[in-house]
């Protein structure tokens, strides 16, 4: 009672701010969502210290921070299975960078012809459509039997993960293109490769970008299934070959790294929106 | 004059394919837009005019009649019409000066060039100094006095507003109806103008249609001055208590309320 009674006066005591669109609470909000997740990772970290630690689960079940923490340090430099942490990592981002370059070159015209021909729409949408909701294990095996155990197999995997969302939401980005600003393209005698380039894609950019971060967060997680293919690096069969072998530290280790990375992609990328798209949600 | 040819439009009708009911969007509309005049079509919701300016505009084909600019049938979008919307209809990805200067980039202009004109023609709108701001930093006013800048800075023979000002607060409202009359004053170019707001249509207009809807269709055509007086020098306020400009804007409203009570009834 006593505190609502106070904010209340706080709130009467507070002079009105001026503008009413400009509001500074969403600025004030995520730093203490933020300190609220930090806590939150602290409490877990300090559990599974704790719990570790007291010796009540065997490190065969789950190993201890300071054990993966020395496993991370061993790995890093012996490295695990004839490759350093660093070799398995630089593996596994070449495959899903190159997927990634190769998806967003072919998607995002794809996309483009979906949202602006019936006709390409006719012939790709149910292709995509097709194949988007199988899982990538159930399809692993076919790409196998066509390309081969190589690395093209498992960029492929990865390539068709990110393939979709991409070329999904640039088609989307296309047909909600506002139609006024296509109208005031053409009445400034915008040609229609002139209302494609300088209009249509830039106006379809925030969804490309959503695309793109939902494409490899699917990409990422595809990754695990196309090492499971006669790979001898990658995060996923390091994570893999540990397992069989029962070497929990590095399964683990090899576990946080691939969120870690993840993590990181997806700050990057939302950073990258904001420099590219700085108008998202802020017209109308 | 022979370098601006007369807008004609000529037995227009318009009827959208799949809209259910068989009324005609715009049925026999007949029009004529020439040098010099600032021409509003003033009208409820429903009544067409919109579709009047979409086809005037090349966004719609018509069912029947024709349009010509001179001696050429409209039969698209071109940049010879400029359009001016009721949203902004400009491109975040720009900043001010290249928002305006997009239809000069769209006809090849080289860069210099088209940035002088561009200027120029923020300078007209009382732009200037905002070159390089971002669009979607500026207030509604401001955005649609760019949109109004686009249009000029490709230097259109007929300039077509749809609703320009409609979603602005009043005050606002009036300084834009009043710099539109100053750069028709000075441009000489040749508008077209919907509305559904009354006064605004009085204020403006040299010709002013009355549309009317279920048929969209043209019930009345007056020749006004108040305008041109503003245009002239005389302060908008004594223009707007002037009694002869409150009795044409009663007649005005009485006509639009006996249209709607009379399609109402029907």
């Amino acid at each position: 009672m006593t505190t609502s009674e106070l904010s209340l006066d706080e709130a009467i005591f507070t002079p009105p701010e001026p503008a009413p669109h400009q509001v500074v609470t969403p600025t004030a909000k995520p730093t203490t969502t933020l300190r609220i997740s930090l806590a939150t990772l602290g409490v877990l970290l300090a559990l599974w210290w704790a719990i570790t630690t007291a010796g009540l689960i065997q490190p065969l079940f789950l190993p201890s921070p300071q054990a993966v923490l020395a496993k991370l340090w061993l790995t890093a430099t012996k490295g695990y299975m004839d490759a350093t942490l660093w070799q398995h990592l630089g593996a596994s981002l070449f495959r899903i960078v190159t997927a990634l370059l190769a998806a967003v070159l072919f998607a995002v015209p794809v996309g483009l012809a979906i949202g602006l021909s019936r006709k390409a729409r006719g012939v790709l949408d149910p292709l995509i459509e097709f194949y988007r909701p199988i899982p990538p294990l159930a399809y692993l095996p076919l790409i196998v039997i066509w390309f081969g155990i190589g690395e093209l197999s498992k960029i492929l995997l990865i390539y068709l993960a990110i393939f979709a969302p991409i070329a999904i939401s640039t088609a989307t980005g296309v047909r909600n293109v506002d139609p006024s600003r296509v109208r005031a393209a053409q009445s400034l005698g915008a040609s229609r490769w002139q209302l494609i380039a300088q209009v249509v894609l830039p106006s379809a950019l925030p969804d490309i970008l959503t695309g793109i971060r939902i494409g490899l967060g699917a990409g990422w997680s595809t990754l695990v299934a196309a090492e499971l293919v006669a790979a001898t690096r990658g995060l996923g069969f390091m994570v893999q070959s540990a397992a069989q072998f029962l070497v929990t530290d590095v399964v683990v280790l090899g576990i946080v790294v691939i969120a870690l990375i993840a993590f990181t992609l997806e700050l990057g990328l939302r950073a990258l929106q904001r420099r590219l798209v700085p108008w998202q949600g802020q017209m109308h | 004059m022979p370098n601006s040819p007369s807008l004609i439009v000529d037995h227009l009708s318009i009827r959208y394919p799949g809209s259910g009911s068989n009324e005609a969007a715009l049925h026999d509309v007949s029009l004529r837009i020439d040098a010099d005049n600032l021409v509003v079509a003033l009208g409820p919701s429903g009544c067409g005019k919109t579709s009047l300016l979409n086809a005037i505009a090349g966004f719609v084909t018509p069912t029947f009649g024709r349009i010509t600019l001179g001696d050429r049938d409209i039969d698209g979008p071109g940049a010879e019409r400029g359009v001016v919307f009721q949203d902004d209809a400009l491109l975040p990805w720009l900043n001010v000066l290249d928002n305006v200067a997009f239809g000069l980039k769209l006809r090849g202009a080289p860069k210099h060039e088209r940035e002088a004109r561009a200027r120029a023609v923020l300078a007209q709108v009382d732009l200037a100094g905002f070159e390089q701001h971002r669009v979607w930093e500026l207030s509604g006013g401001m955005r649609q006095r760019v949109g109004l800048a686009r249009a000029l800075a490709a230097d259109p023979q007929v300039l077509l507003m749809d609703e320009p000002f409609g979603a602005l607060d009043a005050f606002t409202r009036e300084q834009m109806q009043e710099l539109l009359l100053r750069l028709w004053q000075q441009t000489g170019k040749r508008v077209l103008l919907i509305t559904h707001d009354i006064e605004e249509a009085v204020f403006l207009a040299t010709d002013l249609v009355l549309m009317s809807p279920r048929p969209g269709r043209i019930v009345e055509r007056l020749s006004l001055h108040f305008g041109r007086r503003y245009a002239a020098g005389e302060p908008a306020r004594s223009i707007k208590s002037d009694p002869q400009f409150i009795e044409t804007r009663e007649h005005v409203l009485r006509r639009v309320f006996a249209n709607r009570s009379v399609s109402a009834g029907s």
